[in-house]
């Protein structure tokens, strides 16, 4: 990091008070638009993100697919999923979908961190875990309609995609863009990328008879940071599992909302409660209570 | 409960009278012995640390002010499950250690239905069928059995996470169980109020383990008259002469 910052905060989990650097500078929207209909799936992208995070070498699970493991790992946080599809005619499609983090407007993961400062979200919508205050908890995974932070059982910390959060903040565009070979993978802001996803979806209907492309940026998570253009909009879940309506559950956003009015309550009628009782009521004591000063004395009867 | 639980309750009181020691002076009577003691303390000890560990990771107002007690989020995540597992585990035991004396019977449903008048002050006495434990402590108790299973099940999909048992699991869990706990929050107020100035008396019950014999015919008066074979109401009218006269 240069001694000026280069990403502004607008976010933090689980931080009471303002956040310093909601803003402060002007900054638009980043996305990463992955057009799942030119890719080739030669996952360059996951070799280039291995490579610039410096991640270790990662055994590969072989599944009789194209795919390299099962799900994303701590340490692996780009995949190719791959999925031999049957069309409603019979005929096979190969999908490939470009597996990481979506950086959500509104991400589950940070409404789920109980760790001030665990996670954040830049100006420009790239949500970065910050595992020097991550208290591995895991709670983030719950939230995550995407299944994408993965847990280090040695660090305790949980990782994900950073979207290059360090190499945007300098001006470059991430790593998994600058390997794709088919072009299939852009960097922009979010209005170029949904403009060009839109007109790609159209070429698509038009041109190739894919009647039900359409792009992903599903509203219900505020849209996405990463957004896809799909042969057939209407089932997301094809291509390995994406979901259709990705949720966050109820248990991060009301009861996290609650909670604190709620213990407050339970807090202060409780001590208010024991606390008047003394003062209206008073103790119960052994009977038969020892007689007064006033009583022994005779003043009173 | 079957005799191999009394057996070892048996067992383990003997025990922990042969360490610790009980303190009983002259018109008093033993309320709870060492090992009821022990497991009390414990529970609390575990109750407190598992409170303060829970309440930072509950709350992100808290956060700052909680964790640092444990050394930090990541050791307060760390232990909290610890905490937790210890305050079931003595729990239980205590559990075994008082299921009989708690379990329920026809006069604390009628105890209950007079609470107002205790509460309010209006019955200095407490009814002359209430036992060892009165209806208010039973339902406490039982409140934190029925919590202890909450936690115990809540909280080990908690403790392994997402990956293991879902997302939906752990969300829900994650209500759960700040349920429970803010139940018990609640509850801990009362126990505290009344066992220390709300019943003056009571505190030594838990520290040398005796209670005076007024303190016995006051709000346990069957109890007072199974340990000492005196009625309660008779003990009570002869103490009020004594010191009226």
């Amino acid at each position: 990091m240069s001694d000026r910052r280069t990403l502004q905060i607008k976010q933090m989990s689980a931080h009471p008070g303002p956040i310093a650097g909601d803003g402060v500078q002007r900054d638009y929207d980043v996305c990463k638009l992955i057009d799942t209909t030119t890719c080739i799936g030669c996952k360059a992208c996951e070799v280039a993100c291995v490579e610039w995070n410096d991640m270790p070498f990662s055994a590969t699970t072989f599944d009789n697919t194209y795919q390299t493991m099962p799900e994303t790992r701590w340490n692996f946080w780009n995949l190719i999923k791959f999925n031999e599809h049957q069309k409603e005619d019979g005929t096979i499609q190969w999908l490939m979908r470009k597996d990481q983090c979506m950086h959500c407007a509104d991400p589950g993961c940070l409404r789920a961190c109980p760790a001030d400062g665990a996670i954040v979200q830049y100006t420009n919508g790239i949500v970065d875990f910050q595992q020097e205050n991550c208290i591995g908890c895991e709670f983030c995974a719950s939230g995550c309609p995407f299944n994408i932070p993965k847990f280090n059982p040695t660090t305790k910390k949980v990782y994900k995609c950073t979207l290059c959060s360090d190499r945007v903040g300098q001006g470059l565009e991430p790593a998994c863009i600058k390997a794709c070979p088919t072009g299939c993978l852009k960097f922009g802001s979010k209005d170029d990328m949904k403009f060009i996803a839109g007109e790609r979806a159209h070429q698509l209907k038009e041109n190739f008879g894919f009647d039900k492309a359409g792009v992903y940026d599903p509203e219900s998570v505020g849209g996405t940071h990463v957004i896809y253009v799909l042969h057939d909009a209407t089932n997301p879940e094809a291509y390995g599992g994406l979901p259709s309506n990705p949720q966050i559950p109820w248990s991060y956003t009301i009861w996290k909302w609650l909670a604190k009015p709620v213990l407050g309550t339970f807090a202060l009628l409780g001590l208010l409660g024991v606390g008047l009782h003394y003062v209206m009521v008073g103790p119960r004591r052994p009977q038969p209570e020892p007689p007064t000063k006033e009583a022994t004395n005779g003043n009173r009867g | 409960m079957g005799t191999a639980v009394e057996r070892f309750d048996d067992k383990a009181r003997h025990a922990f009278d042969k360490i610790g020691r009980n303190e009983v002076y002259k018109g008093e009577l033993l309320r709870h012995p060492v090992y009821t003691r022990f497991l009390h303390w414990m529970v609390a000890l575990c109750f407190f640390l598992a409170l303060f560990s829970g309440f930072g990771i509950y709350l992100p107002w808290l956060f700052r002010w909680f964790t640092p007690i444990f050394g930090g989020g990541a050791l307060a995540r760390e232990m909290h499950p610890w905490f937790g597992i210890f305050f079931v585990f003595f729990f239980g035991l205590q559990t075994l250690n008082w299921v009989r004396p708690m379990r329920w019977t026809a006069a604390d449903t009628r105890w209950m239905k007079n609470v107002r008048q205790i509460v309010n002050g209006k019955d200095k006495l407490d009814p002359p069928e209430t036992g060892f434990f009165n209806a208010g402590q039973k339902v406490q108790f039982w409140e934190i059995v029925a919590g202890c299973a909450v936690f115990l099940i809540t909280g080990i999909i908690l403790w392994e996470g997402a990956h293991v048992f879902g997302r939906f699991a752990v969300a829900v869990s994650y209500v759960l169980h700040d349920i429970s706990a803010l139940i018990m929050l609640g509850g801990i107020f009362i126990h505290i109020y009344q066992s220390t100035i709300g019943e003056p008396g009571t505190f030594e019950a838990m520290t040398r383990g005796a209670v005076t014999e007024s303190w016995a015919w006051t709000f346990h008066p069957a109890w007072y008259k199974q340990v000492t074979g005196r009625d309660a109401k008779q003990a009570y009218e002869e103490a009020a002469r004594r010191q009226g006269g």
